[in-house]
């Protein structure tokens, strides 16, 4: 039991709590040891390029792919074969979106996706509006969620692509893919269907037949596997055909070329195969921490505003407005933590989320939101840490701040004259 | 991104946090400028009591990053004892000196810089008559 030197506020981290505390599994995870063990080998003994056909490595590395492939896929309802390695799911997404709007662009022209999809969907998409093509973002509801009907509804004839994601990776709102994979298939079975999966996959059960996606992103690193590694999923029944946008000696049935990088593939299988069989009992467990957490946080601190739906979310996922609270001076209170937040001040682009706006969550508590990412290996100890710091280090700085004073003496902050600057 | 010693320092020990409002305090002694927008993440309010044309206290609360808190914070430290001539010649380039701000929260200074003036211009309208 020790206080943290020349901390403002009084803290005594419990027995077994090890600072800091990672819980911003969102952003990504450690790798899991089982996963390390499963990859050693192909860095030392096994290191032969699975594109070789001729000797002992070459095949030992081909079969270690073939299985990896076989692990994920797995995980997602698919064939091993319709799995398309890539270095990560940024780069899957890219892939996805240009190489289908690139081979269907005779067909037609426009791409549906929504405002809350991760910037590497968004800023694909209008890297395609400057080619001609037309994009429509749909504005989700307060939650987060966006409707089948909504979908259907901004469908036209010259749709060829729809993309939305599984889970989003700030407020986690889990979107009801099967339900968008059906209506979609019903208006025009020929229109694609991806889905950025990445903060979904592993963590709640999802299945590509029963959603009807045709392509499908994911990468290791948010299921405890390695960064570097992602894939897409590309259905072969139907058969879907997407133009690569990488060139090369044809790897990954042409789709991605490239020399496959061996003990990542090996790492993201292992940890897909150990994501399926722990998914159940794993899911319970976050949801038993984030229910401690948030209703740790709740029971002492007022005036907080939980951001997206709590009912279709990832189990491990908080995202909170601490009203009156500016998020990053909290981020800095929270030093032994690692946890985000929607702040501007946080970013690069001095914008507060985009996510968030897109919620219709006014920017003054966009500015004041967490991210809690709780995963695999967070404790109840540790959660009661992060409570017990978190509703001091608020406390003191609503002590200084001027909005909580006026807040507290019944000013209303519309009601005055700000200057924006 | 690493905060300097300095900002730290400020944001953890803020100096002069608080209102003369609780004080019983001379009001006419008093100057208030409330600066930035809850929208755009930081609100600074700067208080200053006012003798013999002299800044004898000061007191801030800020809404912001700790950039924005150490700005404020400084700020009241910086003015105290100076003529209000002399605190509204006081650059934001001063507070980013002594805080090594980076550019990203020079912001954050030009607040402070904006809280003094306002402040100072508060003051001398209640005495304009």
């Amino acid at each position: 039991m020790s206080a943290a030197k020349s901390s403002p506020i009084e803290v005594s981290t419990p027995e077994g709590v090890q600072l800091p505390i990672f819980m911003d599994n969102h952003s990504t995870t450690a790798v899991d040891l089982r996963v390390v063990h499963a990859m050693l080998p192909f860095f030392t003994n096994h290191y032969g390029n699975a594109a070789s056909r001729n000797h002992s490595f070459g095949w030992t590395a081909e079969a270690a792919v073939e299985n990896a492939r076989g692990q994920i896929a797995a995980l997602l309802g698919g064939d091993g074969k319709e799995i398309v390695f890539t270095s990560g799911a940024t780069e899957a997404n890219n892939l996805a979106i240009k190489g289908a709007a690139s081979f269907l662009k005779k067909q037609g022209n426009h791409i549906i996706t929504v405002e809350t999809e991760h910037k590497s969907v968004l800023d694909t998409c209008k890297r395609l509006q400057r080619e001609g093509f037309e994009v429509t973002y749909l504005t989700p509801a307060k939650d987060g969620l966006v409707t089948p009907e909504q979908i259907v509804a901004a469908m036209t004839d010259k749709t060829i692509l729809v993309s939305v994601m599984l889970a989003n990776n700030e407020i986690g709102v889990v979107q009801p893919v099967e339900a968008i994979g059906a209506a979609i298939k019903a208006r025009n079975p020929k229109c694609l269907f991806h889905t950025d999966a990445v903060q979904g996959a592993g963590k709640i059960p999802f299945d590509v037949e029963k959603a009807k996606v045709d392509l499908a992103s994911v990468t290791a690193h948010k299921m405890y596997g390695p960064k570097g590694i992602g894939a897409l999923w590309v259905r072969r029944k139907p058969r879907v055909r997407i133009d690569p946008i990488i060139d090369g000696g044809g790897h990954e049935r042409g789709m991605r070329s490239g020399t496959l990088p061996v003990p990542l593939i090996v790492g993201f299988g292992k940890a897909a195969e150990l994501a399926k069989a722990e998914m159940a009992d794993e899911a319970e467990r976050l949801e038993r921490l984030r229910t401690r957490l948030l209703k740790g946080i709740t029971a002492k601190l007022s005036e907080t505003y939980i951001n997206g739906s709590m009912e279709h979310r990832l189990p491990g996922n908080l995202n909170i407005s601490f009203a009156f609270v500016e998020g990053e001076s909290l981020l800095m209170a929270l030093k032994d933590v690692a946890v985000s937040s929607g702040s501007a001040c946080t970013s690069a682009s001095l914008e507060p989320s985009y996510v968030l706006r897109a919620l219709g969550v006014g920017d003054e508590l966009a500015h004041t939101s967490i991210r809690f990412g709780l995963g695999r290996f967070n404790t109840e100890a540790e959660v009661d840490f992060v409570i017990d710091v978190v509703t001091k280090s608020v406390e003191r700085l609503r002590t200084l701040s001027p909005l909580w004073e006026m807040h507290q003496d019944g000013i209303d902050l519309n009601s005055i004259q700000w200057t924006p600057h | 991104m690493a905060y300097s010693e300095k900002v730290l320092d400020h944001y953890e020990n803020p100096r002069n946090v608080g209102t003369f409002r609780d004080d019983n305090v001379d009001t006419s002694e008093l100057g208030t400028g409330l600066v930035g927008a809850p929208a755009c993440g930081d609100v600074m309010r700067l208080e200053i009591r006012v003798k013999d044309g002299m800044i004898a206290d000061a007191k801030f609360k800020t809404f912001g990053c700790g950039s924005a808190i150490a700005s404020s914070s400084l700020a009241t430290e910086m003015i105290k004892g100076m003529t209000l001539d002399q605190a509204a010649q006081i650059s934001n380039t001063t507070i980013v000196e002594e805080l090594n701000l980076p550019p990203v929260k020079i912001h954050c200074s030009v607040l402070a810089e904006d809280a003094i003036k306002a402040a100072i211009e508060d003051y001398k309208k209640k005495h304009a008559k």
